[in-house]
């Protein structure tokens, strides 16, 4: 299995441990995942706010060099994070189906000798675990099975929102059933695509502060011991801010927040200190406390 | 038969005529440049301009002008011959003229409703008019062709709209079939409680009809039944029913039970959810759908029969009855039958409430459906009509939600009409049954029928509370320990603009209606129309509401769209009256548009005779060309497009009106 | 071709296509655009036919030679033809059809064949769009400049041209 893959910004930045893990569990597997020469960011989150054309055109332009790497082949491009993940799959629909949007966005790519005609494949790094990888080798190569964790699986709204082709919308799965393939034991809890806050912890922290905090509040209320998601931005909003809603809540949250790939390597026998865990700033080891 | 004055040969004196269609052309179309236009083409007599061409006066001054201009061919430009080439055509015909030296120019929905620019408007206009033109100076006059009618009309479908339909035509004095799939007729009003908004118990109001459905002597009733296949045309199908088997002799079985008692299945965990009571309870192999079912007959279900399924079971049933009635060798039988007119009342599906996940319908055991609710409260439904939920518990709490599935433009867009009141319904049994607090979560309140908007008010006085807002989903998250192990509807008020969280220990979805699973499928095998949302399309939406696009097929209730009963009942009568006019008049105009022979060009290749799917050409031994049975003949044409030497042609559309009409919408640009 | 055509212009140039549409299915879809109130472009003009069956590749030909740029054909979904299988017919012809408008230089895009339901009102409006925009690209067909064989029965058509213009009343 050979994919094309498109980090945008975080991987490289905040969720480095994302990359890290993701990139380790692939290889064990016998994934190959070739890095997007010349990728940019993705248009996602202020750029869209402020103005859709241009993010569409910034996407797009990924979309198009992953064609031309293609080269005639058809192409999967695997996107980990949700935010690209949205993005990419919004401009592609976009310029299918409005035509001043692919008018536009495509005379935008011609100005850079860029094409783009739709053969591009977007996939969240989830679906490919789920669908391609599947459940069957997963548990030929997990050594380490991980029973200790009681994980509440975290989507995120944008990896089935509005775009969901591989999981329901509302009541997604895919993670849970990664989960129970390690060993672990996924916690049912209603809130799996809910809203973290997004960027509203920046602009209007009491709103932002408070949805975080429903999320976790919910998590603990359900017997999970660790939360594992699959965004950067669900990930940093429910980590860092864990203390100032201690103040604000009268409540001591202890809650390790990791990626699913951080747990997936970790069954896989992969050292913590390859998969990123050091840089969280609630250690995963907390976690025993908190069930 | 109407004789004509003129002849063929007369040089053709043309009149157009440009219609306004009140603004619905005229505000796009510039109809003075095409009137102007039309009156400077070769032949045209008379071109003029009017507001309302179909209206009386529109049609008088047409026929005006054939008697003072002696016009021989007439141009409408207007709408779609659809929709009036009859009415165009018998203006022709009343004023001594061959209808069929009429033509119609399709302005309006091919060229007023669809055109951006005005001026591009006009010149298709101006292109469509020229083809009319050039096309009609070739029309020929031709007779409609008439043939017998069969007297007889199927039904398809035995809810209270097939009910109703073949109850009219059978007191008509006419032969009718009734073929309902599911072992009995009734449909969805036999599995309804009350009716609205008078509270009618339902089964008391249709279980004598369906006994008169049984006992009519001009009624064959067949269940557990479906057509396969149809074909011929208006006046004369021919239907061939698949009468399924039911390993039950359906004239020895009495419907005593006994059979069920006996049957093996006698462990609830073996048994199947009951289809009638919507899964609430279990039945066995051997059933009968419910106590009134009609006709009064078991029916066994061969994908849960041991004997069929694995040849292997004590068949305790075939003991236990005294008449013999069991039998497991009986086989599918298919009945051929002749038919002038074919009621469609195939009914609706309720709309699938697990297709909106968020409102956790199969996910939560308390959430129900409004038809699931209506045998929970039905006397002799699995409760009792105890509305107790699946723990065994009454709820203090219960939400009604409207527009699931409707009104959505994830699913269906469109209104299911009978919601509002079915939830309105809801609301009121439930606490009259439990006394319970009731929320009705509605989004706009549609109550406009007779009695209705009084239902509503009655509902409001019995201290229901409405929250007016879309329910954004029905979750188990807890936030408060008032919420703890129940249901929270989120919702936002949209009266108060406040976002609300309405814990309750019971939700009831207001489904809407959807088209059946198989309407698509139905549509091929009848070979009419479906609208955008998948409902049986009617010919017109105000002028011919019952029939279709296809000569002698009407449509009576739900599979045409969303209605509630009494609109049921009155589409149900209108449908039987237009097939009683069809097979009362005892004969059909047919279109003479088709096929023949002309005998000095034909070479006898014989390349037509496997092309027709009539059978309606064979070749002339003797004179070694081909012939054409004009009884036989449908007028599609194929058999014209294919000869190499051009000797076929098809009445109404010859090469040459063709390409006239080609040159036509090209030469005046 | 009637002499008082004006040549169309290269710029500006805007496609003449002519559509023949089934009478069950794809005209009546062509009736709900309308009625749904659909805007698409203005380019096309519609002939009807009763079945799909009875378009006769010299239709085409014809359409083609009076200087359409295009020709687009339309037809009940494979299994819902009215009569059983003229769509079936049809479509061979229309195979056959292209290759030989292939030797003869018409580009591919030109001729199209389209199954749209009568409740596909939306596909009428897509098809028709995409087309134009297609043939847009293209330019005129080139066909027209083919002379005519002098057997062509449009000699007839002159006595209708000897009653003249009728005045308008």
């Amino acid at each position: 299995m050979k994919y094309l893959y498109y980090p945008g910004c975080s991987l490289k930045g905040s969720g480095r441990s994302y990359e890290e893990s993701l990139l380790a569990s692939f290889k064990k597997l016998g994934v190959e995942m070739h890095e997007l020469p010349d990728w940019n960011c993705c248009g996602a989150t202020a750029y869209m706010a402020v103005d859709e054309m241009k993010a569409f055109a910034l996407a797009a332009r990924n979309l198009a060099l992953a064609e031309r790497y293609g080269d005639g082949e058809p192409v999967t491009l695997v996107a980990p994070c949700n935010a690209c993940y949205l993005a990419l799959m919004k401009v592609q629909k976009y310029m299918a189906e409005y035509d001043e949007v692919g008018r536009t966005i495509s005379d935008a790519l011609a100005s850079a000798d860029l094409s783009y005609r739709g053969g591009v494949r977007v996939r969240q790094s989830l679906d490919v675990l789920l669908n391609d990888v599947g459940l069957d080798l997963l548990a030929e190569k997990i050594n380490h099975p991980l029973g200790q964790w009681k994980v509440a699986c975290y989507y995120g709204c944008q990896a089935v929102r509005p775009f969901a082709p591989f999981d329901d919308e509302y009541n997604p799965m895919s993670m849970d059933h990664l989960m129970r393939s390690i060993g672990a034991e996924p916690v049912d809890w209603p809130l799996k695509a809910r809203c973290c806050g997004g960027t509203l912890t920046g602009t209007i922290p009491t709103v932002g502060l408070r949805l975080s905090y429903i999320i976790l509040r919910e998590a603990i209320d359900r017997g999970a011991n660790v939360v594992a998601t699959a965004c950067p931005l669900c990930q940093f909003n429910l980590e860092c801010y864990q203390s100032q809603m201690g103040r604000e809540y009268g409540e001591d949250l202890d809650m390790p927040i990791v990626y699913y790939s951080q747990l997936l390597g970790q069954a896989l026998g992969i050292d913590d200190r390859s998969l990123g865990l050091q840089r969280h700033f609630v250690p995963l080891t907390a976690a025993a406390a908190v069930g | 038969m109407i004789m004509h004055r003129k002849s063929p040969e007369d040089q053709p004196r043309i009149g157009v005529y440009v219609c306004h269609c009140g603004v619905n052309i005229a505000a796009k179309v510039d109809v003075e440049h095409v009137r102007d236009f039309a009156a400077s083409l070769p032949g045209v007599v008379v071109s003029r301009d009017y507001k309302f061409a179909c209206s009386d006066p529109g049609q008088e001054l047409i026929q005006k002008d054939i008697r003072e201009h002696d016009l021989n061919r007439i141009v409408v430009a207007s709408c779609s011959p659809q929709l009036h080439e009859r009415t165009f055509r018998r203006t022709c015909a009343d004023a001594g003229l061959s209808p069929f030296f009429f033509q119609m120019a399709n302005i309006r929905e091919h060229v007023s409703w669809v055109t951006v620019d005005p001026g591009a408007a006009t010149t298709k206009a101006r292109a469509l008019v020229a083809a009319a033109v050039r096309r009609v100076a070739r029309a020929e006059a031709l007779a409609l062709r008439q043939v017998p009618v069969r007297p007889e009309v199927l039904v398809v479908g035995g809810g209270i709209a097939g009910i109703h339909s073949a109850l009219t035509l059978a007191n008509a004095g006419k032969k009718v079939f009734l073929v309902e799939r599911e072992p009995t007729i009734g449909g969805h009003m036999a599995q309804l409680d009350k009716t609205f908004p008078t509270m009618d118990c339902s089964a008391c109001i249709l279980t004598p009809k369906m006994s008169d459905v049984k006992n009519h002597p001009n009624i064959t009733m067949w269940t557990y039944s479906e057509v396969d296949e149809v074909s011929g045309f208006t006046g004369n199908f021919k239907v061939k029913v698949r009468r399924k088997a039911r390993y039950i002799k359906e004239e020895l079985c009495v419907g005593c039970g006994d059979c069920v008692d006996a049957c093996v299945m006698k462990k609830e965990k073996v048994q199947v959810p009951d289809e009638f009571n919507v899964g609430l309870s279990k039945r066995k192999a051997v059933y009968m759908p419910f106590p009134q079912a009609t006709p009064a007959c078991m029916v066994i279900d061969p994908k849960q029969c041991l004997q069929l399924m694995k040849g292997k079971c004590a068949q305790t049933c075939v003991d236990a009855c005294e008449r013999a009635a069991v039998d497991f060798d009986q086989t599918d039988e298919i009945v051929e039958i002749d038919v002038g007119a074919i009621v469609m009342a195939t009914g609706f599906r309720p709309f699938d409430a697990k297709r909106i996940p968020e409102y956790g319908y199969g996910r939560f055991d308390h959430v129900y459906t409004t038809l699931e609710v209506e045998r929970l409260v039905n006397a002799s439904g699995p409760t009792g009509g105890e509305v107790v939920l699946r723990d065994g518990t009454v709820p203090k709490t219960v939400g009604v939600i409207h527009c699931v599935g409707s009104r959505d433009r994830r699913h269906n867009a469109y209104c299911s009409k009978v919601c509002c009141m079915a939830a309105l319904k809801m609301a009121h049994l439930v606490k009259e049954r439990t006394g319970a607090e009731v929320f009705d979560f509605y989004v706009d309140m549609r109550t406009p029928s007779k009695g209705y908007e009084e239902f509503y008010d009655q509902v409001l006085s019995e201290g229901v509370q409405f929250i007016r807002g879309r329910v954004a989903e029905v979750t188990d998250w807890a936030m408060t320990p008032e919420e703890e192990g129940k249901l929270v509807i989120r919702v936002e008020d949209t009266l108060i603009g406040v976002a609300r969280r309405v814990p309750v220990d019971m939700v009831i979805l207001a489904v809407g209606l959807e088209p059946q699973v198989d309407t698509a499928e139905m549509q091929r095998r009848f070979n009419i129309s479906c609208s955008q949302e998948g409902f049986f399309l009617e010919r017109h939406p105000k002028l011919a509401p019952v029939s279709t696009f296809t000569d002698g097929i009407f449509l009576a209730g739900a599979c045409q769209g969303p209605k509630d009963i009494p609109e049921v009942v009155a589409q149900a009568g209108a449908a039987a009256a237009e097939a009683l006019a069809l097979v009362d008049r005892g004969h059909v105009d047919i279109e003479p548009n088709t096929a023949w022979i002309e005998e000095e060009a034909c070479s006898g290749c014989k390349t037509c005779i496997p092309l027709c799917p009539f059978n309606a050409i064979t070749r002339d031994e003797e004179k070694a060309i081909a012939v054409v049975n004009d009884a036989m003949c449908k007028g599609c044409g194929t058999c014209v497009a294919a000869c190499p030497s051009g000797a076929a042609q098809q009445n109404m559309f010859t090469d040459e009106q063709i390409y006239e009409e080609i040159e036509g919408v090209l030469a005046y640009v | 071709m009637s002499k008082d055509t004006p040549l169309p212009s290269a710029e500006g140039f805007e496609p003449r296509i002519v559509a023949f549409f089934c009478n069950w299915c794809t005209y009546t879809a062509s009736d709900l655009a309308g009625t749904s109130r659909m805007q698409y472009a203005p380019n096309t003009r519609v002939i009807r036919v009763m079945c799909s069956g009875r378009i006769d590749p010299r239709f085409v030909l014809q359409t083609l030679r009076e200087g359409a740029d295009g020709v687009l054909l339309g037809g009940c979904r494979p299994g819902d033809c009215h009569y059983q299988s003229g769509n079936y017919k049809c479509l061979r012809r229309f195979k056959l059809l292209k290759r030989y408008l292939a030797q003869m230089g018409v580009e591919n895009e030109r001729v199209r064949l389209e199954w749209i339901a009568a409740s596909e009102g939306d596909r009428v409006q897509k098809v028709t769009n995409e087309m134009v925009e297609q043939i847009r690209k293209l330019g005129h067909c080139r066909l027209e400049q083919i002379p005519r064989p002098e057997t062509e029965p449009a000699a007839e058509t002159h006595d209708l041209e000897q009653v003249g213009a009728g005045g308008m009343i």
